[in-house]
């Protein structure tokens, strides 16, 4: 019965109007932009086939490098800091007492709140003149002029995008690494106490090697999240100065809209899809491994 | 034995440690209120420059607290360009639209794969989980030109079906877990009381899948509200922007010539409001989401 032929085309029906969505909107623009990828196309103009002219161009292209590096060292930088950061704050609210609680859920509510709009919030923050940033800064007396935090100096607005995204996202992996840790069985920890461990060693010992898997799925999202990095850069800096802000997908944006590259700007999609799925495929063989 | 004796000699071990913590226990307490306030500050202050009078809200420096309370920049914030109601109907159409389409999308196909011998399962589950190996990101421009092709650009509905296809395998995948945790038995009165598949499903699975089906709704709502590329690049029409494009815009094209800051405190904390209500609302179903679609 349940295998009958009845039964499978119930089950194809059941399936199809996801499966033909997915198609028509996941799987055809996927096709298409590998086509679209080995050939040189402007809207304008007919596409000519140009083979691996494109990937060619971007290896050469001192830009793409540009928003490569730039994106790895946004990634380099702010990834260590979710994940300590997020890690401290779910040791410090793992309890379950009414102010644990609490603490969790108002660092958990930027994540909610969308990257856009945060973005714009803390570009009023970071504002030279008009920013609370300067002003606060100004009135401890940390600096004596306002500081030019946005769209002047590359390093500099790195430094303010990260503040502003680390507020944003910090809650994500600590809900997460709470989750975690309260999934540790009560007489481990128990147990650990009568033998007179520190909090130390049951942090070192017992806490984090329990907890490794979602350390690494974290960080696993959080490295994806940041590759994919784009409305922060777009709104806060637009990728100034001279486009050293400009992300991975920042740049693939420009190629493809304001510039109308369609070819290279699909074989810069390639060259980031294969980035992430690279590092996708790396870090779910370490949380296997890990988990085993 | 054993267990019961060291349970029992290591209550007061236990009791002692914590003892040890509560003293340390006010300084934790002390550090749980400043990362709160840290935490809110950003917040409470676009809440606060949002009511103050139009001179002040464009002051520099700033002040911390409005000296006086004016609704001025929800005033122009509400006739800015098309009206404020515009661009909240194109947002709340977007994420209803999404939350429709994904569910409709989902249910079935979730349905089908957990109780169906659908032939070559695991290649479809595959097919159907594509957007999680391929980052939307990376489609945007072949989308872009599908769309153009089929007038689905400057519109609601295009908006929403790319938002439908970032959503769906996450959707499919805390559906289909929840269709599989249904007691065979549950289904099976069902059948015997000669109910058809799609009777069993309205009847019994959507019945008990309540929570999966709110969980999927909700992240489909916040996603697409606070989506921005996709409406960056599928959107030109001003009339057609989300409340996130038309505040990034707001910040370049004002009347007073600079920024506008007051009335885009004011953009910035509606837009925050129903995801923030949202969360406080439906904070159980948040995490658990989370939990299960993070953790694959």
């Amino acid at each position: 019965m349940r295998g009958s032929k009845r039964n499978r085309l119930v089950g194809i029906a059941y399936v199809a109007p996801a499966l033909v969505f997915v198609l028509a909107f996941t799987a055809y623009p996927l096709g298409r932009m590998v086509w679209m990828s080995f050939h040189n196309w402007s809207l304008i103009t007919p596409p000519t086939f140009v083979g691996l002219g494109n990937y060619d161009r971007a290896l050469h292209d001192h830009q793409f490098w540009v928003s490569f590096l730039f994106t790895l060292k946004y990634t380099a930088l702010i990834t260590p800091i979710l994940i300590v950061g997020g890690y401290l704050l779910a040791l410090l609210t793992s309890d379950n007492s009414p102010l644990r609680r609490l603490t969790r859920t108002v660092v958990f509510v930027p994540v909610v709140i969308g990257l856009g709009v945060s973005s714009l919030l803390w570009y009023w923050l970071f504002s030279t003149d008009f920013g609370l940033v300067n002003r606060f800064l100004e009135d401890v007396g940390l600096i004596s002029d306002p500081v030019l935090w946005l769209g002047v100096d590359a390093d500099r607005s790195n430094l303010a995008i990260i503040a502003s995204v680390v507020w944003k996202v910090l809650g994500f992996g600590m809900i997460l690494f709470v989750g975690a840790i309260q999934a540790i069985p009560t007489e481990i920890n128990e147990a650990s106490l009568v033998d007179g461990a520190s909090y130390r060693q049951r942090v070192t010992r017992i806490i984090l090697p329990l907890t490794l898997r979602t350390v690494l799925l974290v960080t696993l999202v959080s490295v994806i999240g940041s590759l994919l990095a784009f409305d922060q850069f777009y709104i806060m800096t637009a990728g100034q100065p001279r486009n050293e802000t400009a992300t991975s997908v920042f740049y693939v944006y420009l190629n493809s809209f304001p510039y109308l590259k369609l070819g290279y700007g699909a074989a810069l999609s390639m060259v980031l899809a294969l980035t992430i799925l690279a590092f996708t495929v790396v870090q779910l063989l370490l949380t296997r491994r890990s988990h085993a | 034995m054993t267990t019961t004796m060291e349970r029992v000699a290591s209550r007061p071990v236990v009791a002692r440690v914590r003892g040890r913590v509560g003293r340390s226990g006010y300084l934790l307490a002390a550090i749980c209120l400043i990362v709160c306030t840290v935490m809110l500050m950003p917040l409470v202050m676009s809440l606060l420059a949002s009511v103050k009078p139009t001179e002040e809200a464009a002051a520099a420096p700033p002040t911390y607290v409005p000296h006086g309370l004016s609704l001025d920049s929800y005033e122009r914030l509400w006739s800015y360009q098309e009206g404020l109601p515009t661009y909240l109907a194109n947002s709340f159409g977007t994420a209803l639209l999404t939350i429709v389409l994904t569910l409709a999308l989902t249910v079935p196909a979730a349905y089908g794969l957990a109780r169906f011998p659908v032939p070559a399962k695991e290649v479809v589950f595959v097919v159907l989980l594509l957007a999680l190996i391929v980052p939307y990101q990376a489609l945007l421009t072949p989308m872009f030109l599908m769309f153009a092709r089929i007038g689905l650009t400057n519109n609601l509905l295009g908006l929403a079906i790319l938002h439908t296809a970032i959503q769906l395998p996450f959707s499919l995948y805390i559906l289909r877990n929840s269709i599989l945790a249904v007691p065979r038995e549950l289904e099976e009165a069902a059948i015997v009381d000669g109910a058809s598949s799609w009777q069993a499903l309205i009847r019994v699975f959507i019945p008990s899948c309540v929570p999966a089906i709110v969980t999927v709704a909700l992240f489909a709502f916040v996603m697409s509200w606070n989506e921005f590329l996709g409406a960056l690049v599928l959107m030109s029409q001003s009339s057609r922007f989300t409340l996130p494009l038309i505040l990034a815009a707001s910040r370049t094209e004002t009347s007073l010539g600079g920024t506008d800051w007051g009335m885009l405190q004011a953009g910035i904390t509606i837009s925050v409001i129903p995801c923030v209500l949202v969360y406080l609302l439906l904070q159980r179903y948040y995490v658990s989401g989370l939990m299960s679609g993070a953790v694959k």
